[in-house]
């Protein structure tokens, strides 16, 4: 009994969790991943007879792209900068315009009626454009939306939309809908 | 004197190295925290455009990624400089997405699959062509979920 088990020389411990270290360093990457999020449509069927879905003029702003990323919205042509707000005046229609679009009274669970917007934005682009124009347009008009939403949720709850609960999240996505609709591929340059 | 001379006899105790492996441990904790494993190698150049109102990919594990831009230099004697599609680690061509879809929605589970989103990381000076054209693949095999990676601009 008098002999003591010798302890483990443990300094090879540090060693032993550098290589680990090394290994995660080598095979990770660092950072999430952000970006739109965007749903596309159904494909039409192309056995069914081509249906169009008549959308009142006044209801659709199309916003093209075009090969050398100019912007038009509606008929006019347009920069970036000021894109934002008219897809809100659009939205949102403050002066009852008859030329923008009409509004229908929906009845919102857990808010009750809310004239909602029936207005839907077409994006349309060249197959030349480049691809950070096309991100850059989609981004405002997601801004436009999200501050609408902003506005509406601080309005009813008093908090800003990514503060609300979920409950309160399908409220303010049903009172503003993010209506972007990413059109069948047109050639935009020939007209 | 005792300052100067008595050092024959007195020696600088040793560091204790047992920490080490526990300052250590706590890095590797640290990074197999905050990184994800690389899935694949990347053969295109991405450089992602920027944008303000990016939202985080939820659930990584139900994406599957589609990488478009120009082959990196050690590719371009082969491949040229246009924009390409990478999926999983080689080069293919629009109508190989079909297949690849079918594969990455294969590995799901059923409950899984309706929640699959497929990222397009596209190079800023890509041309949208080549993503209309994906565009139109991915809603053909009814793959609707899709984002387009974006970095967050400041």
């Amino acid at each position: 009994m008098g002999k003591k088990t010798p302890s483990i020389n443990s300094s090879s411990t540090a060693d032993i969790a550098f290589l680990l270290l090394c290994y995660f360093l080598m095979t990770t990457t660092m950072g999430s991943q952000t970006g739109l999020s965007r749903r596309l449509p159904q494909m039409p069927d192309p056995n069914q007879k081509q249906e169009d879905i008549k959308i009142n003029a006044r209801n659709i702003v199309i916003v093209k792209i075009n090969s050398s990323d100019r912007l038009l919205a509606g008929s006019e042509p347009i920069d970036i900068s000021q894109l934002k707000d008219k897809i809100k005046e659009f939205l949102t229609n403050p002066a009852e315009d008859p030329s923008l679009p009409e509004k229908e009274v929906k009845n919102i669970e857990g808010y009750g009626p809310y004239a909602v917007s029936k207005g839907v934005i077409s994006l349309q682009n060249d197959r030349g454009t480049s691809y950070r124009a096309y991100i850059a347009v989609q981004n405002e008009l997601v801004k436009a939306v999200n501050e609408l939403r902003d506005d509406f949720s601080y309005r009813t709850y008093g908090k800003a939309f990514d503060k609300l609960n979920e409950e309160q999240q399908t409220v303010v996505k049903a009172a503003i809908p993010q209506n972007i609709s990413e059109a069948e591929p047109k050639d935009v340059s020939k007209r | 004197m005792s300052k100067f001379g008595g050092n024959k006899k007195k020696e600088v105790p040793a560091l204790s190295q047992g920490s080490i492996s526990d300052i250590v441990f706590m890095l590797l904790f640290f990074f197999m925290v905050t990184t994800q494993m690389r899935d694949q190698e990347n053969k295109v150049v991405v450089k992602l455009p920027e944008a303000s109102e990016v939202v985080k990919l939820e659930r990584k594990d139900l994406s599957s990624y589609i990488n478009i831009g120009p082959p990196t230099r050690q590719f371009q004697a082969k491949y040229g400089t246009e924009a390409r599609i990478q999926l999983n680690d080689s080069f293919k061509e629009t109508s190989d997405i079909r297949d690849f879809i079918a594969a990455e929605r294969e590995a799901l589970s059923e409950g899984d699959r309706p929640l699959m989103t497929t990222v397009i990381k596209g190079d800023s000076d890509v041309r949208m062509g080549i993503i209309t054209d994906i565009k139109q693949e991915l809603r053909r095999c009814s793959a609707l979920k899709i984002m387009y990676q974006a970095r967050k601009a400041d």
